[in-house]
């Protein structure tokens, strides 16, 4: 096992194998993911509801074993600050940090694309006006970081860092590099499919959250404890973009659409029910 | 000790994009200058809100990435632009910060009031973490009004030890001092709320 979450973490020791983590085989952990997910389908054939997120207590992921809640989620009711979320504009962020392929001097290396979507609430209303963030790895599987010491080169044209806000109809499109898959200690021999990060923010806080972009018929999603802690094939699939010929543009950039869906918003059903009293 | 969700909400037309982890590597994407500083520490009324994170070991997690959002001092709720840039003195509500390599965070803010009259006033905080498949969400009270803390709803569904895990100290200075706990001993108290699928 991988001892990162209970040793001291230092910004030089990230690619020096733990011996550890070498002892421990991908089949070791795609077992662990294979039974967990039969046992999940197994509540589902009894009836239960499909799940939608991931699990937070996921041990094949093994960073989570000493991070994860182990009480049930406290349910509440949301008030009043609950309802509403931080506003951000034009005075946040500008038009062309949406490009991540003109932020220094030169081109970055790597595989020009678009991606491009909209971000909705679970009632499937656009979110608009907010603040869309992401970061990834170059066309090389490096972080700009000082802990990925993964030796691949860095690009010094690509940050790997964008910002957005979404347009009157929730839609968002950024320019990049397609990022590629980089080695990670979780086990030995670990790799993680090729990713983009996203934040995003609805119109009540509670709908904030951060996910992760993937590509479609990536070879390593099989493989990747992060990916496979989402149990349910299908909300494994929304994190998947998709190839759209009409994003792509003509000897410029390859294009894939990813529409993200936030949880529900609160707002309207909670002051109509205040409304009733 | 979980209550009854509530029935009210409507089901959601389109199943939820799950959440992922924010892994080690968001240094140069979320972290941006002054985001900890929702006011300027030398304007009246400026607090210190600080604490540390832990994990089930009780080891600090030096890769948190902590966000707040809450009402002004009179318990209003501002929609003002400008957290990304801050310029001194718009209050927007909302900060964020990236905990340090003992894992602590400090954000400078002001009291939130009460948003109704009675209610006890509070700070909305999400937790993002390597390690940590999604975001967690909690409340932070501040402990000065005892009589609306014993009407609040929520804490007062938890048993007493759970209750105090969302009540911040108050310290000498003025500070409020706020530790989390993402597990075992002193487990804080994290939130669903009602259509999340």
């Amino acid at each position: 096992m991988s001892t990162e979450t209970t040793s001291p973490e230092t910004f030089n020791d990230s690619h020096v194998l733990d011996p550890a983590a070498t002892t421990l085989s991908q089949e070791a952990i795609s077992t662990e993911i294979a039974d967990i997910h039969e046992a999940y389908r197994q509540l589902v054939v009894d009836g239960k509801k499909a799940e939608t997120q991931p699990r937070i207590d996921f041990a094949p992921y093994r960073s989570s074993l000493l991070r994860h809640p182990t009480k049930n989620l406290h349910h509440v009711d949301p008030e009043t600050i609950e309802l509403h979320s931080p506003a951000f504009g034009e005075r946040d962020v500008h038009a062309l940090e949406s490009d991540l392929t003109i932020q220094h001097n030169g081109e970055p290396i790597g595989e020009r694309i678009v991606v491009a979507g909209r971000v909705l609430d679970g009632d499937g209303r656009p979110v608009a006006g907010q603040l869309v963030e992401i970061w990834q790895a170059n066309a090389a599987g490096r972080y700009i970081h000082k802990r990925d010491q993964h030796p691949a080169p860095i690009d010094p044209n690509f940050t790997g860092v964008g910002r957005a806000i979404t347009g009157p109809n929730g839609e968002y499109s950024f320019t990049t590099i397609k990022p590629a898959p980089y080695p990670w200690k979780n086990h030995h021999n670990a790799w993680r499919p090729a990713h983009i990060h996203f934040s995003l923010f609805g119109t009540d806080f509670t709908q904030r959250m951060i996910t992760q972009m993937y590509f479609p018929g990536d070879p390593l999603f099989s493989l990747d404890p992060i990916y496979q802690a989402i149990t349910d094939k299908d909300a494994r699939d929304r994190l998947v973009a998709t190839y759209d010929h009409s994003i792509t543009s003509h000897e410029w950039a390859t294009g894939y659409n990813w529409d993200i869906v936030l949880t529900g918003s609160n707002q309207t059903w909670m002051e109509d029910e205040e409304g009733d009293h | 000790m979980t209550q009854s969700p509530n029935t009210g909400a409507a089901a959601l037309k389109l199943a939820p994009t799950p959440g992922q982890t924010i892994g080690p590597f968001y240094g140069y994407a979320l972290p941006y200058e002054k985001d900890n500083e929702l006011v300027n520490q030398s304007r009246p009324g400026a607090v210190r809100l600080h604490g540390v994170v832990t994990d089930g070991a009780g080891t600090v997690i030096p890769d948190a990435l902590l966000e707040i959002w809450q009402p002004d001092e009179d318990g209003s709720i501002v929609s003002k632009d400008g957290s990304l840039v801050r310029d001194g003195y718009t209050f927007t509500g909302w900060g964020r910060t990236a905990v340090d390599n003992v894992g602590h965070y400090t954000f400078t803010t002001l009291n939130p009031g009460a948003t109704e009259a009675g209610k006890a006033p509070f700070i909305m905080l999400t937790v993002f973490a390597r390690g940590l498949l999604n975001r967690l969400f909690t409340r932070i009270y501040l402990p000065e009004d005892t009589a609306a803390l014993a009407n609040d709803p929520l804490l007062s569904s938890l048993d007493p030890q759970a209750r105090q895990t969302l009540i911040a100290t108050r310290e000498e200075d003025g500070s409020l001092r706020f530790d989390i706990s993402l597990q075992g001993e002193g487990e804080t108290v994290f939130l669903s709320y009602p259509r999340e699928s």
